[in-house]
């Protein structure tokens, strides 16, 4: 049985890690940017299992934990700001969130 | 794992992931990103990250999927009225996205001998991605970093407290 | 292969039957229960010819009969994908909880070792714990789905009681985790089967009682019961979360919150409480602790662990009803402060005392 190698996991990384980035440029929506985000992060999690996996090393692993910790961290600040925002300006659409914009 | 079940989960996982940044109504893309967390905690299993894999549904699908889905419901956001930025920065998006894909692409297909190359066969021991391995390498070699990351997560949940902290008039 | 695989499928379809079996069974028990406790008599008019057979025509045939035929309504105004997801979404992680429960040692079956465990995997606490924090999704999506102002109060606070008391419950966990330094749930009854001063079983809770109580208050939070249940207060929200539900999906909602039941009694009884383990039984019959032995074959001693799984499980059942029936309902702020500070500093006391002694203990 022909194993997987390992450039078609980093493939679907890239591919994953594309969708996300486009779903941050494109969407207006705030909340779904910050999904986009989770999503980029969840693909270079995806890469570095992979890896770990190939090079027999849990390192890998650890960095994934970490990536975790970090993202889950942000994700609680970031939505907190945005109900701030929402507070103030009732509205969650990135286009209406111009005030600072030259 | 066998490329068959590798072709299925990457076609599955695609779709999820294509349903986050599609979808109209951010409850449904909420849930697509679900879907995505279960998917990847799946595709960590059959990569023999067990640990990591419950992590995953712990962390991802089951505490930051749920305060994005309690963020949306509290703001009672329902369908977007224009989902999309407008049509120039879609393009745009598409074509800086199209053209990062296909360089990375075309580096990794032409990465034969640089290596990236090698398949993932090689027997790992029984205990690999383990809770106990996992712990050791974080308990000893990466230590220092593991109690930045306790500070770290104070300091947000302090963060997210004040923030979100309705001031009293 | 195929033996393995038949064996892991009958050994699903068992739990499932067994823990919508027991769904079923306690919503009779509750409504009996709750009618002794209140000094009424409670239902009793569902009989086949006079034989009312203690309560199994009641569940077997009349309610599940009921709540078959009664007529769908959906409302108009619905997210009628979000609307069918959520009872399914509700009911699903219960059941794949509950199947990491061991019911009995392993047994060795014509050479071949089974376990009587529908998921053996070992890292079986943390899957629990994965799965119960899934378990939040039902409510979101009834209560966003149903479309209405009640309905999606009833969900933001039922979402919020629930993983506040994640927190407490996971806490009480870790120092379980400590105490027996796994995460296998069959490892976990296997080590409460030696005895403390040669007559008293080593059941978790006599080593760790705090994190017992913590767990079974975090338990009926999780599981939204009384004096936990502000999400669906009758009272209050009519039914809170799932007051646009009819029929069939109701029968969801209402068997998911007694297969949580089930399943927090299944914990209790697996973590503190020995699991299969029966006093003074060993693998080869009853040693007693004045030194008689009462030998017994081996299938005999595995229907006595199997049988001493379910009078535990059934005692917490009971327990747990016994407590929705006597207590009166928190209000919420009390609820999010009970869960907050209350249950999360004290799982923290027990986490730090628990490190020390197993520290002072192994040296």
């Amino acid at each position: 049985m022909m194993t997987v190698p390992i450039n078609w996991y980093l493939m679907l990384g890239a591919v994953l890690f594309t969708i996300g980035a486009f779903g941050v440029l494109a969407r207006r929506n705030v909340i779904v940017i910050f999904m986009s985000i989770e999503l980029m992060l969840n693909a270079v999690n995806l890469v570095f299992v992979a890896f770990a996996r190939q090079l027999h090393s849990m390192d890998g692993q650890v960095a994934v934990f970490f990536v975790m910790t970090v993202a889950a961290a942000e994700a609680a600040v970031g939505l907190a700001i945005i109900i701030t925002v929402f507070r103030n300006r009732e509205t969650v659409n990135a286009d209406e969130l111009n005030l600072m914009r030259w | 794992m066998s490329p068959v079940v590798f072709m299925m989960m990457a076609v599955l996982l695609v779709a999820a992931a294509l349903g986050v940044v599609l979808h109209r109504s951010p409850i449904r893309s909420a849930l697509s990103l679900v879907v995505t967390m279960f998917l990847l905690a799946v595709m960590f299993l059959l990569l023999d990250a067990h640990m990591v894999a419950a992590l995953q549904v712990i962390v991802y699908a089951g505490a930051v999927v749920v305060l994005f889905l309690f963020v949306i419901m509290l703001l009672n956001l329902r369908e977007d009225a224009r989902a999309m930025a407008r049509a120039s920065k879609v393009v745009a998006a598409l074509v800086c996205g199209g053209l990062f894909l296909f360089a990375v692409l075309w580096f990794l297909v032409s990465a034969a001998g640089r290596g990236i190359d090698g398949g993932l066969e090689g027997g790992v021991p029984a205990t690999f991605g383990s809770t106990e391995l996992l712990a050791e390498r974080l308990f000893t070699q990466f230590l220092f970093a593991f109690e930045v990351t306790s500070v770290l997560l104070l300091v947000a949940i302090i963060g997210a407290v004040v923030l979100a902290k309705r001031k009293l008039a | 292969m195929g033996i393995e695989i038949a064996i892991a499928v009958l050994k699903a379809v068992v739990v499932i039957l067994l823990l919508l079996g027991l769904a079923g069974m306690l919503g009779w028990v509750e409504r009996k229960g709750s009618a002794l406790i209140q000094d009424r008599i409670g239902a009793n008019r569902a009989s086949v010819f006079g034989f009312a057979g203690a309560g199994l025509v009641n569940t077997l045939m009349a309610d599940p009969l009921k709540f078959l035929v009664k007529e769908d309504l959906v409302p108009a105004h619905v997210d009628r994908f979000l609307h069918t997801l959520a009872p399914c979404v509700n009911l699903f992680p219960v059941v794949v909880a509950f199947a990491a429960i061991p019911f009995a040692d392993t047994v060795h079956i014509a050479g071949r070792a089974i376990e009587l465990q529908a998921v053996s995997i070992n890292i079986g606490l943390l899957y629990v714990l994965a799965m119960m924090s899934l378990g939040v999704y039902g409510v979101v999506l009834a209560g966003w789905a149903s479309n209405d102002r009640l309905s999606l109060l009833g969900g933001i606070r039922g979402s919020a009681q629930m993983i506040s008391y994640e927190i407490g419950m996971g806490l009480a966990l870790v120092s379980v985790v400590m105490t027996y330094g796994t995460l296998d749930l069959q490892g976990i009854v296997r080590a409460q089967g030696h005895l403390i001063g040669g007559w008293l079983p080593a059941w978790g809770v006599f080593y760790q009682p705090l994190a017992c109580l913590i767990f079974l208050i975090a338990g009926i939070a999780e599981s939204k019961r009384n004096p936990f249940d502000m999400p669906e207060g009758e009272s209050e929200l009519v039914s809170g979360y799932f007051t646009e539900y009819s029929g069939i999906k109701y029968l969801m909602f209402f068997m998911s919150d007694f297969a949580e039941v089930g399943l927090v009694a299944g914990l209790m009884t697996t973590l503190f409480f020995g699991g299969w383990q029966v006093p003074y039984l060993l693998a080869d019959g009853f040693h007693l602790p004045w030194g008689a032995t009462v030998a017994l074959p081996g299938l005999v001693v595995t229907l006595l662990q199997v049988a001493s799984v379910m009078v535990k499980v059934l005692f917490f059942c009971w327990l747990q009803i016994l407590i929705r029936w006597t207590l009166p309902r928190l209000r919420y702020d009390q609820l999010m402060a009970f869960g907050w500070k209350g249950l999360l500093p004290l799982a923290l006391a027990n986490v730090l005392v628990t490190a020390m002694v197993v520290l002072a203990v192994q040296g």
